[in-house]
């Protein structure tokens, strides 16, 4: 469904991606893990065209990704993505950030928005907060809350870039619970973590990037499990450690 | 004392007139200059250079003019371009224009001190520019620009006594008017400055009260 053709990235002369290639099936969850500079958030944000990449392709069902392209806009509706900060909108309510989306960029019809807006409200545990403002809210919350706004556009995947890395660490369970259920409803998911435990649990496939590259990747329990390749396993023993 | 008063009294009617005026003069150029102001943002911030760059000359241009001589200019010198104006409405030009430059500037630098995140954001469910602009941006932007922009309004209601060099007969106008008949110089001008406090104080208040609100609304 997302594919990668050789895709390189740069700012100015320093190349951040160099060359990825790989494949993200419908339906699967693909777990980017590496150290931070390795260039994992850079490439799930070439995928919705936030940053532009120089050299490759990037294919969504066949439609390439151009960040310059008329086609963008209409991208990123079908594909979400959930961000680090949360930057839900501070002006509008819980229920408001949900409904933005599908009643002013799709267009749908205000009641009936309301009432998905509402389900998926309830759906990540937070009935009780419809009408709060991010402010009130904490990190957990205003992340799930972030998800839900991802949701109401009914996309073909979603993009999480270090979901849980600016939550504290008592948070962090209910947002990956969240990302949790929506994987086995076989929701397609590209995430960038650092939870290699949720990794393990979760993702059909894992992604080890390292200076640009995709060092290794396959089947979860294998990477994680039984990695080949010796900057994986230097990471991942640096990374379990610190568990 | 009492002399004050019953003078105060004789000249008031007529300093009303004046201070009527003046409120016309101001509303009309704030309504004007915001609007302009707003563009000018909203061209400098677009990325577009074709765009932006006319818009930074003008604003360059037209901050760098004293407001008295952008006055004498469209009052005395368009009407040699074939551009007649009368003095009410070159008075309201050349507030709206000088203003429009220091409001954009203000509201410039309102959008520019939204959060990236807030962008991406609004970028990542398919919002185009002006959507994004309509309902994630200039919200929050209007929010914190509120002070400086009540400042540019406080400025620009005392700058309309600028206008009085081109023959409007607006608050300061009247008072110079009178003081020259009557050489009541201390009553007069101290009515005409109490009377500038009575718009001024009530407005700072006022916008203080909406300050307030938009706070408490977060």
């Amino acid at each position: 469904m997302i594919n990668f053709e050789s895709v390189h990235k740069s700012y100015g002369d320093f190349e951040v991606l160099k060359g990825i290639d790989t494949q993200i099936d419908k339906g699967q969850v693909v777990c980017l893990i590496g150290p931070s500079g390795s260039g994992k958030s850079t490439m799930l944000r070439c995928v919705n065209g936030l940053e532009v990449y120089q050299k490759g392709k990037i294919t969504i069902d066949g439609d390439t990704v151009d960040a310059t392209g008329a086609n963008i806009d209409e991208i990123r509706t079908r594909v979400g993505m959930v961000f680090q900060r949360f930057n839900l909108f501070p002006h509008r309510s819980a229920l408001e950030n949900v409904m933005e989306g599908p009643v002013h960029v799709l267009g749908e019809n205000r009641a009936e928005v309301r009432d998905r807006a509402q389900d998926l409200l309830r759906r990540v545990g937070l009935d009780a907060k419809m009408n709060a403002y991010p402010g009130s809210l904490s990190g957990g919350q205003q992340q799930r809350v972030a998800i839900a706004r991802a949701l109401a556009m009914r996309p073909e995947a979603i993009l999480f870039d270090e979901p849980t890395s600016a939550l504290d660490p008592e948070m962090v369970g209910e947002v990956l619970q969240v990302m949790r259920s929506l994987a086995q409803e076989h929701m397609t998911m590209l995430v960038v973590t650092h939870e290699i435990q949720f990794a393990r649990e979760v993702a059909d496939q894992v992604l080890f990037l390292d200076g640009g590259q995709i060092v290794e990747q396959g089947d979860a329990e294998a990477v994680l499990r039984n990695p080949q390749h010796e900057r994986t396993q230097d990471f991942l023993r640096r990374v379990t450690h610190l568990e | 004392m009492s002399n004050f008063i019953s003078n105060s009294i004789e000249y008031l009617p007529i300093l009303l007139e004046g201070m009527w005026l003046t409120v016309a003069v101001t509303l009309l150029s704030l309504i004007l200059a915001s609007a302009l102001g707003l563009l000018w943002a909203l061209l400098r911030t677009s990325g577009n250079p074709v765009l932006a760059g006319p818009a930074r000359v003008f604003v360059e241009f037209i901050r760098g003019i004293p407001i008295l001589i952008v006055l004498f200019y469209i009052y005395f010198v368009f009407p040699e371009i074939g551009l007649d104006l009368t003095a009410f409405q070159a008075g309201v030009m050349g507030l709206a224009l000088t203003y429009s430059c220091y409001i954009g500037e203000t509201f410039r630098a309102g959008i520019e001190a939204i959060d990236r995140g807030q962008i991406e954001a609004a970028k990542s469910i398919g919002m185009k520019r002006p959507l994004m602009m309509r309902r994630v941006i200039l919200p929050q932007a209007f929010k914190i620009v509120l002070p400086p922009y009540t400042n540019n309004i406080v400025m620009l209601l005392k700058d309309s006594s600028q206008v009085s060099v081109i023959s409007v007969a607006e608050l300061t106008m009247q008072g110079k008017m009178l003081a020259s008949s009557t050489f009541d110089n201390m009553t007069i001008f101290t009515l005409v400055a109490l009377l500038y406090l009575c718009l001024t104080l009530p407005l700072n208040f006022v916008m203080r009260r909406v300050e307030i609100m938009m706070g408490a609304s977060k």
